[in-house]
């Protein structure tokens, strides 16, 4: 579904995606971990163009988004992406964040993407959040309104960027529920995170990713059973 | 201190503070919309936008207002008919409005350039990641955040108008500070209508200070 070859990134004389080539299939759950500063963050914005690489290609579902003459807004469509910070739209409700891109870009009416969007906020049990403003939110509650927001474009894939880094401990457990029945539905994800429980539990591969290089992709039981590279031995020790 | 020509000189405090309010609001709107403009082809990542904008914001900061008044005023290329519109003459007003525009629409966009900026990068990202593009972001995600950071100093921009509009009456702009002088002229007393020209311009300015702090402040409880 999504084809990385040869990705290079530099911010200025920072060289951050040192040549990264990836694979990911539909259904896959690819958990990518690795120390701050890694490239991992950056690598996942890549994907959907955020960042501009500066060298490589990606193939999405066989489109080449960085080069050609496709429209990148029309993949992004195809890519939910959730982020650390949550970035609702403060000055729209519940509902107006959830329903403003099947609107405007999928061009459902606001009754159909209405009704979506509380089967979606059903799923993750906010249904009675639909009218408030997101500042009336607890941040667990936050981060569950913007995956439904993602997943109200009915998307493809989607992208998590460290989504429960920003929460408090006992808010991470309801976030990481929705992602892990959104993981046993098929969705195909790609996910930057600390969880290593997480990963060990939902993910289908585990990227161990550090200065700028994946250096090491597995099952997640041999990922954590038997890691080979040594840094990656390094780093497990320090956070399990 | 003598104020019995009140008398006789009422209507032209009036009418003169009457001009100065049309003067302020009509510069105010075109200033906006200049400023707007101006702003975002500022923050444009194209050259081609931004350079120019940047060009026209130190140019205008950089140069009296009273220079800006007459270069437009003489260095028009057209003429406006001597016609009389609402008591006003346009022929004097419309380039009056066309200075005072121009150069509030350099200020104006730098509050909105700061208002935008003050909008969360993360908004903007959160809006390309759904598939809009750039203008559909900035027009349905930033601008109608950016708003609240921009009113308030826009608010301050109208009482600066309508403080600096008192210098187009140089190319004889019938507002309040011209009328003050004509007013000065017609009794031989020169302080006397200075005094209650500032008594006006402080009851304008307050007035809307205040208006503008008690919509501030509803505009805050909705956070």
């Amino acid at each position: 579904m999504i084809n990385v070859e040869n990705l290079h990134k530099k911010f200025g004389s920072l060289h951050v995606l040192k040549g990264i080539d990836l694979e990911v299939n539909e259904g896959d759950v690819l958990v990518v971990i690795g120390p701050s500063g890694s490239g991992k963050s950056t690598f996942l914005r890549c994907l959907n163009l955020l960042e501009e690489p500066t060298e490589g290609s990606i193939f999405f579902e066989g489109v080449d988004i960085i080069g050609g003459n496709n429209d990148i807004n029309i993949q992004r469509q195809k890519m939910g992406m959730v982020f650390q910070n949550f970035n609702l739209f403060p000055h729209l409700s519940v509902m107006g964040n959830i329903i403003l891109g099947p609107i405007r870009l999928k061009g459902l009416t606001k009754e159909e993407a209405e009704v979506e969007a509380m089967k979606l906020l059903k799923r993750v049990g906010l249904e009675e959040k639909a009218n408030e403003y997101p500042n009336r939110l607890s941040g667990g509650q936050k981060q569950r309104i913007a995956i439904v927001r993602a997943l109200a474009m009915n998307p493809d894939v989607m992208l998590f960027d460290e989504p429960t880094s920003a929460l408090d401990p006992e808010m991470i457990g309801e976030v990481l529920d929705v992602m892990r029945l959104l993981a046993k539905e098929g969705m195909t994800m790609v996910v930057v995170s600390h969880e290593m429980n997480f990963a060990r539990e939902v993910g289908s591969r585990v990227l161990f990713m550090d200065e700028g290089v994946i250096l090491e992709d597995n099952e997640p039981e041999k990922f954590f059973g038997s890691p080979q590279n040594p840094r990656l031995i390094d780093f497990l020790s320090k956070v399990l | 201190m003598d104020f019995s020509f009140i008398r006789e000189y009422w209507s032209y405090f009036l009418l003169g503070t009457a001009n100065t309010i049309v003067l302020a609001i009509f510069t105010l709107i075109l200033g906006a919309i200049i400023g707007l403009v101006i702003s975002l082809m500022r923050l444009s990542s194209r050259r081609i936008l931004s350079w120019p904008a940047r060009a026209y914001i130190s140019v205008i900061r950089g140069t009296p207002l009273l220079v800006q008044i007459f270069i437009i005023y003489y260095g028009l290329p057209f003429n406006f008919p001597q016609a009389m519109f609402l008591g006003v003459d346009l022929a004097r007003f419309v380039p009056g409005i066309i200075a005072l525009s121009i150069n509030s629409g350099a200020y104006i966009a730098e509050i909105v350039r700061a208002g935008i900026q003050a909008v969360d990068k993360g908004q903007m990202e959160a809006s390309r990641s759904i598939g809009f593009n750039h203008a559909e972001s900035m027009k349905l995600i930033i601008l109608p955040q950016a708003i609240k950071n921009i009113l308030p100093a826009l608010g301050n921009e109208f009482v600066i108008v309508i403080k600096e509009s008192s210098i187009v009456s140089v190319i004889g702009i019938a507002e309040l500070m011209y009328n003050a002088g004509i007013v000065r002229g017609a009794t031989y007393r020169p302080m006397e209508p200075l005094l209650i020209a500032a008594f006006i311009y402080f009851i304008l300015t307050s007035t809307i200070t205040r208006i503008l702090g008690q919509a501030e402040r509803r505009m805050s409880q909705g956070d």
